[in-house]
């Protein structure tokens, strides 16, 4: 069930005021370090990386956690030496094509399932959680076969049209949650003033709707900012790749590994999805755990 | 025209399935079939450009005999098994920590989700350059607190690349086990704990008595969804060892991938991935019954 209708706890404080204030640094403070230094190391490791010359990337003698001599060679041949800006360009326009489709089809369909109560929609909103279900991996191959037959090989539009396969089913499934969490007295009143469906779903639940719209928005883009495998599979040439395989596949050349610029394409890869979460945290984390608790 | 719209309208049967169409659409062209497809090739002998014939269970007969296929399901077990169990352990044991009475709360819970939603290719490039050889750093410190007297090959050797890319895997899936679990305790209310130590029960007895039997319906979810992004897990695998050394890290999904795309045999490929599909029934049937439990425990029916 979504986060609007949890009963969440606020007075959490309970009786932690008998725990001595030695013995919370033992059982809380020193593992929550602990686990903050592993799960943020990989990050810090990946900006340090990005600005560090060759000189010291490649040698064992002084402090490796520190940059001794800045420098933005590895960014400057990320952004003019290869072909990064149109990984971003593709990656930005696929993620927001896709989502914002997935998100026209959801919003009809969780109205219809959940709102309209047509015969046989229980089953309809059974099979499309079995459909979130499906992973891409077992997906892709009979995907490739169809892709090359109808000529969308190697085109942004066989992302666009795939992309929803996965989004369509999570997004729909979220949509429910918030739309049953919308009084009913609401539709009533309006059907009695005499709007149609159509009005009821834009002006009234639509608005109300606005924070599911956004958890379920925010999700989307980063499924499909971090998809891999259809991209993988479907795509060839370097104008029409995403940023992961983009990186995977063209900053890799022969057995000198350019990690500078390996670490700067991994990170400008991260920030935009890593920006827009901390902008909506709580929609994000909401649209999680609510997909998780239904 | 006018009286089939108010008509059409006022009937929810037929505006249902116009609200419905194009999910339904896009849903049966590029899910249901290719399911049905993928089921059917895995039965063909089809290759990139050629349509297959239909050559009976020639496939899986093949790889039931093949050895790297053999040793890609045992690594596809051993992967899912340790990794989900020490996702399981660490998750549940920070959500417990978060869900204390702690300063910045929002921040760090914030923070701890970071590794889950950065595009896990790139984070496993990270994990590539800090596995590296030569110049990892793993290496570099463990040396310098004199542990270790040579650089460690975390890749290169078949169990060093298993636990190099389980620990890899585990890194990214602890924050989602711990945030999703973390809003599952956060329903508990802590009226019991206090009822409980009021009736002389120590720390362990609560979490034991109290906390777990009311988490257990979401953490059979939780757990669900684990196993089966771990078990049909490609990107990571894909990145660090594509399959190496000697086949060590090959799960069924890369193999599949290997066999069917840059090998050309989508038959044997479409084969591997339909015989994934058993072992995601299995995961998709504790779901539903954690649920089920779940709806039985708050009283409700369905």
């Amino acid at each position: 069930m979504a986060s609007v209708a949890t009963p969440v706890v606020t007075d959490t404080q309970g009786m932690n005021y008998l725990v001595s204030l030695p013995r919370r640094i033992v059982t809380v403070w020193l593992p929550l370090t602990v686990f903050l230094i592993v799960l943020l190391f990989p990050f810090y490791w990946m900006v340090i990386t990005s600005f560090k010359p060759n000189e010291e990337l490649l040698s064992r003698e002084g402090n490796p956690f520190w940059v001794h001599h800045p420098t933005f060679a590895h960014i400057h041949k990320l952004l003019f030496e290869t072909s990064y800006p149109d990984w971003l360009w593709n990656t930005i326009l696929v993620s927001v094509v896709s989502t914002f489709l997935s998100i026209a089809c959801s919003v009809l369909a969780a109205y219809a399932i959940e709102r309209l109560r047509f015969r046989g929609s229980r089953y309809v909103g059974m099979s499309i959680f079995l459909a979130y279900l499906v992973p891409p991996s077992i997906l892709f191959i009979p995907l490739a076969a169809m892709v090359y037959k109808l000529h969308l090989f190697d085109t942004r539009l066989a992302l666009i049209l795939t992309y929803p396969t996965f989004l369509i089913p999570f997004c729909t499934w979220l949509l429910m949650g918030y739309f049953k969490s919308i009084p009913l007295e609401l539709e009533e009143c309006a059907l009695i003033d005499g709007a149609n469906r159509w009005q009821i779903l834009v002006r009234i639940i639509l608005p109300l709707a606005v924070p599911g719209l956004i958890s379920a928005g925010i999700f989307a883009f980063t499924l499909s900012w971090n998809e891999f495998i259809y991209a993988l599979t479907f795509i060839s040439s370097s104008e029409v790749k995403t940023v992961p395989i983009g990186v995977v596949t063209e900053l890799v050349e022969g057995d000198v590994y350019h990690w500078g610029a390996l670490m700067a394409g991994a990170l400008f890869g991260s920030l935009p999805v890593a920006i827009l979460y901390s902008f909506f945290v709580e929609y994000y984390v909401s649209g999680l755990t609510g997909a998780v608790k239904e | 025209m006018a009286s089939f719209v108010t008509r059409l309208q006022d009937n929810r049967n037929a505006l249902g399935l116009l609200f419905l169409a194009p999910t339904a659409i896009l849903l049966l062209v590029f899910l249901t079939y290719p399911l049905g497809l993928g089921t059917w090739l895995g039965f063909t002998d089809a290759k990139i450009g050629r349509p297959g014939e239909w050559i009976g269970l020639g496939n899986f007969e093949f790889l039931w005999n093949d050895s790297v296929t053999r040793l890609a399901l045992f690594n596809t077990i051993f992967y899912t098994v340790v990794a989900s169990v020490i996702k399981f352990g660490l998750g549940l044991w920070l959500a417990l920590i978060l869900n204390q009475h702690l300063p910045f709360k929002a921040f760090l819970r914030a923070i701890v989700l970071l590794p889950f939603i950065v595009p896990t290719a790139l984070s496993a490039i990270a994990f590539w350059w800090i596995y590296d050889s030569q110049f990892s750093i793993v290496s570099w410190l463990l040396q310098r607190m004199g542990l270790i007297h040579g650089y460690i090959d975390f890749l290169g050797d078949p169990w060093n690349a298993r636990f190099s890319t389980i620990a890899a895997n585990i890194w990214r899936g602890v924050p989602f086990v711990a945030i999703t679990l973390l809003a599952g305790l956060q329903t508990i209310s802590p009226s019991y704990y206090e009822a409980a130590s009021l009736d002389g029960a120590s720390p362990f007895q609560q979490f034991r008595y109290v906390t777990l039997p009311l988490l257990t319906p979401i953490i059979a979810v939780v757990m669900t969804f684990s196993v089966l992004f771990t078990f049909t897990d490609f990107q990571l695998i894909y990145v660090l060892t594509r399959g190496g050394p000697l086949n060590a890290t090959h799960l069924m999904a890369t193999l599949s991938f290997q066999r069917a795309i840059p090998g050309g045999s989508l038959g044997e490929g479409a084969a591997i991935a339909t015989a994934m599909v058993p072992f995601l029934l299995a995961a998709i049937l504790v779901s539903y019954f954690g649920l089920q439990r779940r709806a039985w425990q708050q009283g409700g029916k369905d």
